[in-house]
């Protein structure tokens, strides 16, 4: 049905181990389900040094649309393990929404308040896209084993690892795993077969999913916006999303409530009549791909379990309609991949990966809370609940705090976790919301040799000490050999120099000139403030003076070593 | 309107959140909780006494002046 895209088929390889029958090779990581999680993790850990197996039951990417929209963080994490640019490129950037209730726009927002960032608030491109550009990520890293149609029938847990059977064409064969990062989605028969649980909400309530070719665009060439509407006149009652995709697709999701019959709705005689009341009888178009979905609202208990660690879908998943569900599970693994890799190396404790479940369940909760609230005002389930959402939408139109109550979807921004154990509370006054915990916000910046560049480019995979100043000619004595000192431990801590004029760095320094002075603004960083950034770009801690022993206590801290 | 505040005022004074829609976002869940289990004549004697509650705390006769005949203008009269 699709013809804008043509789905690759990607070969099965016969596994080596069929032809060692009783041998069990071991390996450090193995990751079960290769869609954008699954294959983000998978990267992540190849491109840090880890051999990964990775195996999937399937030999192509997923089928129609689905996850859409990519976020500016995520986007930052896809940029890190060197996928930013093709999605980027194919993808339509967009940081305008707008609401509509009935005929009028109530409402719109703006993703990207302030410029100065390398990403766009946010990216639409199929997943399939999304998929195929991390798949041929994959197939340049040489440690990366990627197994297709290689289903896993069976985990079994043990103290040390997880044994893995899995089956092919050829036959069944059996791995055996250290650590298993679980990406094998929301239904995720490795959840269901160890008997694990997951709990929330069902929404009743039925969307139809629509991508469809347009003869001619609805906004400008490379203008894309998202749209919504409330109670529109082509679809009384109900809501409908707009959202422009790569390739002239067009995604539109029509709810239709819980009591539509989803396959009678899925037939086309059906789904082109709505879609010809939306666009008017003028514009050509023609049906790429149609679903008919309901969601869920929910999260596992735990992460992780032991050895096996959940990821994605499989540990979580919220309404469509924040943008929520790839980038927080890719978020995921930005999040557990740096963990992982220093708990594999013997430099951090197994309880570091506590920290994974701890952080990861915060930002799960911050994102089900979020699209749960925007679904509960989109598709009202009492009479009380309707009359309000009714009341803000004919405020919307007349006063600025009814519009700003006006929820057609929280869209992703990464979780700030400033709760989380890792990080070493201020001990000096900072102003804004670089805490603890934050992700690093991007800004412009020149390297040694003069070129423009993004601060987000020359940070992570390594912990980093920022460290802002005037000149780095004026680094004193004292200064250089405290970085020379960070930079030579078991966890070496890289500086990185953020200075307001150019100059010559120390050895093992590299340095950056803030000409604009925006990474200082955002941080509130005045000459001799230091930063301790994670490998995933967060910050552990901050200091307005550079002391040794603290940011050494600091990274134990971050690593679960105090 | 010069003693009604329209503009967005949800939040604990003085706090400043990551997200601006997250104050205004915890109200309107509260408010929605607040009718969880009731049946439609039950909420309507909630939102009543929810409104009266709210407008002896005002108690200032020209911000409640203001807030009736805007609440009123946004509703069209369906009887002379």
């Amino acid at each position: 049905m699709l013809s804008t895209y043509t789905y690759p088929r990607y070969a099965y390889r016969r596994p080596a181990e069929l032809d060692q029958p009783g041998a069990v090779h071991r390996h450090p990581v193995v990751v079960v389900g290769a869609g954008p999680v699954g294959l983000a993790a998978a990267i992540d850990l190849a491109r840090q040094g880890l051999p990964v197996v990775l195996l999937d039951d399937d030999d192509t990417v997923s089928v129609g649309s689905r996850g859409l929209c990519y976020a500016k963080r995520t986007l930052e994490i896809l940029d890190r393990i060197g996928c930013g640019d093709p999605v980027v490129d194919k993808g339509v950037t967009w940081n305008i929404g707008r609401t509509f209730h009935r005929e009028s726009e109530v409402f719109h927002f703006n993703l990207l308040p302030e410029p100065d960032h390398h990403r766009p608030g946010m990216v639409n491109l199929q997943q399939y896209y999304l998929e195929q550009y991390l798949v041929e990520r994959a197939a340049t890293l040489p440690n990366l084993d990627l197994r297709w149609k290689h289903k896993v029938t069976q985990v079994t847990p043990q103290g040390d690892g997880a044994l893995v059977d899995v089956e092919t064409a050829d036959g069944a064969y059996r791995l055996q795993a250290d650590w298993l990062v679980v990406a094998d989605g929301a239904r995720s028969p490795i959840r269901r077969q160890l008997g694990l649980d997951i709990e929330g909400k069902v929404f009743q309530d039925r969307f139809l999913i629509a991508d469809v070719v347009l003869k001619t665009p609805m906004f400008a060439d490379g203008q894309a916006e998202r749209w919504f509407w409330f109670d529109p006149p082509f679809h009384p009652g109900q809501s409908v999303l707009l959202h422009r995709e790569a390739d002239n697709v067009w995604r539109i999701d029509f709810q239709l409530g819980w009591d539509a019959d989803p396959e009678a709705e899925k037939a086309p005689e059906r789904v082109i009549p709505r879609i010809r009341a939306m666009l008017g009888p003028d514009r050509d178009f023609e049906l790429e791909w149609v679903s008919v979905y309901t969601f869920q609202c929910r999260r596992m208990n735990r992460f992780r379990h032991g050895r096996v660690l959940f990821v994605g879908d499989a540990a979580h998943q919220v309404s469509p309609f924040g943008a929520r569900g790839a980038n927080s599970g890719i978020q995921d693994t930005d999040n557990l991949v740096w963990k992982l890799k220093l708990v594999i190396a013997g430099l951090a404790p197994e309880a570091l990966l506590d920290s994974y479940n701890d952080e990861r369940i915060f930002a799960a909760d911050e994102n089900l809370l979020n699209s749960t609230r925007s679904t509960d005002f989109m598709t009202p389930k009492s009479q009380v609940s309707k009359d309000f959402r009714n009341a803000v939408l004919t405020l919307a139109s007349e006063y600025a705090f009814g519009r700003a109550l006006v929820n057609s979807g929280r869209l992703s921004v990464p979780a700030h976790l400033t709760g989380s154990v890792l990080n070493t509370p201020d001990s000096d006054p900072f102003a804004g919301v670089m805490q603890p915990g934050a992700p690093l916000a991007d800004a412009p910046v020149r390297d040694a040799q003069g070129q423009p560049g993004w601060l987000l480019a020359h940070t992570g995979d390594r912990f980093q000490l920022l460290l802002f100043v005037d000149t780095p000619d004026a680094l004193d004595a004292a200064t250089r050999t405290t970085l020379a000192a960070l930079l030579d431990a078991p966890i070496p801590v890289q500086p990185l120099l953020v200075a307001r004029q150019a100059g010559t760095a120390p050895a093992g320094c590299s340095v950056l000139v803030d000409a604009q002075g925006a990474a200082a603004r955002r941080c509130d960083a005045q000459p001799g403030t230091a930063y301790l950034l994670r490998p995933d770009q967060h910050v552990a801690a901050r200091w307005r003076t550079l002391d040794a022993a603290a940011v050494r206590t600091a990274v134990a801290r971050a690593t679960a070593q105090a | 309107m010069d003693h009604l505040n329209t503009q967005p005022h949800f939040g604990v004074p003085g706090t400043t959140y990551l997200n601006a829609y997250t104050p205004g976002d915890d109200f309107y869940q509260a408010l929605i909780d607040s009718h969880r289990g009731l049946d439609d004549e039950q909420s309507r004697l909630v939102n009543a006494r929810l409104i009266l509650l709210l407008a002896n705390h005002i108690g200032d006769p020209r911000v409640l002046g203001e807030a009736l005949a805007a609440a009123r203008a946004g509703v069209t009269e369906t009887r002379a």
